[in-house]
């Protein structure tokens, strides 16, 4: 069984405090958010893709646990540069490998819950006005649980 | 205090040890109770010795189960002062009862326009299927917040039933996350004066203090076996006999019919009518058992134990920095605490404890509008009961310090090499 010190390893909890792109992406062409039910957490993917179908930027906004805002960071910072293809074919096993301490079902959740927004994210381009500009207000989110 | 090793030594799972090793503080039971060892002899005997379906066979067991079954109820109805066996309903659960009481009478008596009262308090089973109904017949919810000091005045009851003059007003007797409880017999008699129906729901009060129904007066009085020592998928619906006689039956089929024919039912009487299907009929003679054990213990020295435990962690608390109590003061505060620490997710202050064999709940304990109202996302609580002790209070509060200095900024930097975790 994992114990909370393996849990919260360096590596996790520098990611926690050190977060890799956390903060708004100006000019996102994808973004989604996604809540975890079981404790409120929020996630939010913004995502520049250029028009050869590659993540040119990503960045994630949230709030929640060290699981969730860690492999949040962990994830934004392995998809950067990735191929649209390569992003959506990057699985939920990978994402626990990535994150690595190994996790009960429940806080698997909070660790999926940034690849699960990223995953949705890269089918929910933001809203472009007639004036071209990128908006930051994405529609209503097809994914959300509650 | 209450002799707890004489107590534990009852609860056979609380000896034994996490899975980090350590001893097991059991704080989690406002979400449910563990079980004596009476009770799980008393289920286990109803399977082993006489088990059949209740109220259909004239063979030996059915009998025996119906007889068994049947003094469960008088034993419960003794535990609430409730006037006659008639009155109580067994039912699956807190939420069970509730859904019942919304799709029964709030059908019967609910119409577009007509306001639900309730508190922010109330747990999701006391909300939503009162928003169901609403969604359905178009009568409306209405909510009544939490004072300046974190509380609910009579004068704010008094207010919004003057306000909203609504047909049912619902609260908790006792709130599964601030550790404030309310004066059932005042405010039920505020809401009669104004005309409404009263709903307690008790999850939170049948564990720890005497119950009578005919003191509160209340119309319906809901609670959970599994929160009282008892089974799981088991409790009760109280409600007055001239209500419950008057309401149309809610789940329909067997058990709960006196005819049936190709053209139409004709239902049982009480409380068969709203017992359809083979009833939880283990569950209801383990509950029976957890009642009789929480008598003989003395549920006024139960909660004045859980009072005296919860003012010790609320005192302790209050001292860390950036941590943030929920709720009343400490002489007000009944067996629950819930917390936040800034900077911290309740999921890590939860997981870290669990690490040091404390378990506690991390959430919004199924009270979303409340923790809304009080600006948290999550909350921890820990939540006692008769069997815990001051040495595991001291546990959680050492594991609350050691939390706070795990996950305090310090300085950390990610490599920037973004490596694959290597392990």
């Amino acid at each position: 069984m994992p114990n909370e010190q393996d849990i919260y390893e360096e590596h996790v909890l520098d990611h926690y405090e050190d977060p890799y792109h956390r903060g708004d992406l100006p000019g996102a062409t994808h973004e989604d958010e996604g809540k975890n039910p079981l404790c409120g957490d929020v996630v939010q993917v913004l995502l520049r893709l250029s028009p050869d179908e590659r993540i040119e930027e990503a960045w994630f906004e949230g709030e929640g646990c060290v699981i969730s805002l860690a492999s949040a960071s962990m994830l934004i910072e392995r998809i950067e540069g990735m191929t649209v293809e390569e992003a959506k074919a990057f699985a939920a096993d990978e994402m626990l490998e990535l994150f690595g301490p190994k996790l009960t079902p429940n806080r698997q959740k909070c660790c999926l819950l940034g690849w699960r927004v990223m995953q949705s994210a890269l089918h929910s381009p933001v809203h472009q006005d007639e004036d071209g500009m990128g908006g930051q207000f994405g529609g209503p989110s097809l994914n959300e649980e509650s | 205090m209450l002799d707890t090793n004489r107590i534990r030594a009852d609860f056979p799972i609380l000896s034994r040890k996490t899975a980090s090793g350590h001893s097991l503080a059991f704080l989690d039971n406002a979400a449910s109770s563990q079980r004596p060892q009476c009770v799980i002899d008393a289920v286990s005997a109803c399977y082993e010795k006489y088990y059949a379906n209740v109220h259909r066979g004239i063979h030996m067991l059915s009998e025996e189960s119906t007889a068994a079954y049947e003094a469960a109820r008088e034993t419960t109805r003794g535990f609430m002062n409730a006037s006659c066996t008639q009155e109580i309903i067994f039912t699956a659960g807190t939420t069970a009862a509730i859904n019942t009481v919304a799709q029964s009478w709030g059908n019967a008596h609910l119409q577009q326009g007509d306001v639900v009262l309730l508190t922010i308090a109330e747990h999701h089973a006391n909300i939503v299927p009162w928003h169901q109904l609403a969604e359905r017949n178009g009568c409306r919810v209405e909510f009544i917040p939490l004072g300046a000091d974190g509380n609910i005045s009579d004068a704010a009851v008094e207010a919004a039933l003057a306000q909203y003059r609504p047909k049912l007003f619902g609260f908790v007797s006792a709130s599964n996350v601030l550790g404030s409880s309310s004066p059932v017999a005042r405010w039920t008699e505020l809401a009669h004066d104004a005309g409404a129906t009263v709903l307690v729901d008790a999850a939170q009060t049948a564990p720890h203090q005497a119950m009578d129904v005919a003191a509160w007066n209340a119309d319906f009085v809901v609670f959970s076996g599994h929160k009282v020592c008892g089974p799981s998928g088991i409790g009760v619906l109280y409600g007055k006999r001239s209500l419950l006689d008057a309401m149309p039956p809610f789940l329909v089929g067997g058990g709960m019919i006196d005819r049936v024919t190709t053209k139409g039912f004709t239902p049982a009487e009480l409380p068969e009518k709203f017992e359809a299907g083979t009833p939880p009929i283990a569950q209801a003679i383990g509950l029976a058992e957890a009642l009789r054990y929480l008598q003989s213990v003395g549920l006024d020295k139960v909660d004045e134990h859980e009072r005296t435990l919860a003012r010790r962690a609320d005192k302790a608390l209050r001292e860390i920095d950036g941590l943030r109590i929920l709720g009343p003061e400490a002489e007000s505060r009944s067996g629950i605490i819930s917390f936040t620490m800034k900077g911290i997710h309740a999921h890590d202050i939860a997981q870290w404890l669990d690490g040091r064999g404390v378990a506690v709940r991390a959430g919004h304990h199924c009270t979303m509008p409340l923790h809304d109202a009080v600006g948290a996302s999550a909350t921890a609580r820990a939540s006692f009961y008769l069997y815990n002790t001051e040495e595991e209070v001291d546990r959680l509060i050492e594991g609350v310090i050691e939390a706070s200095k795990k996950f305090a900024p310090s300085g950390r930097r990610r490599r920037r090499s973004a490596p694959a975790a290597s392990n």
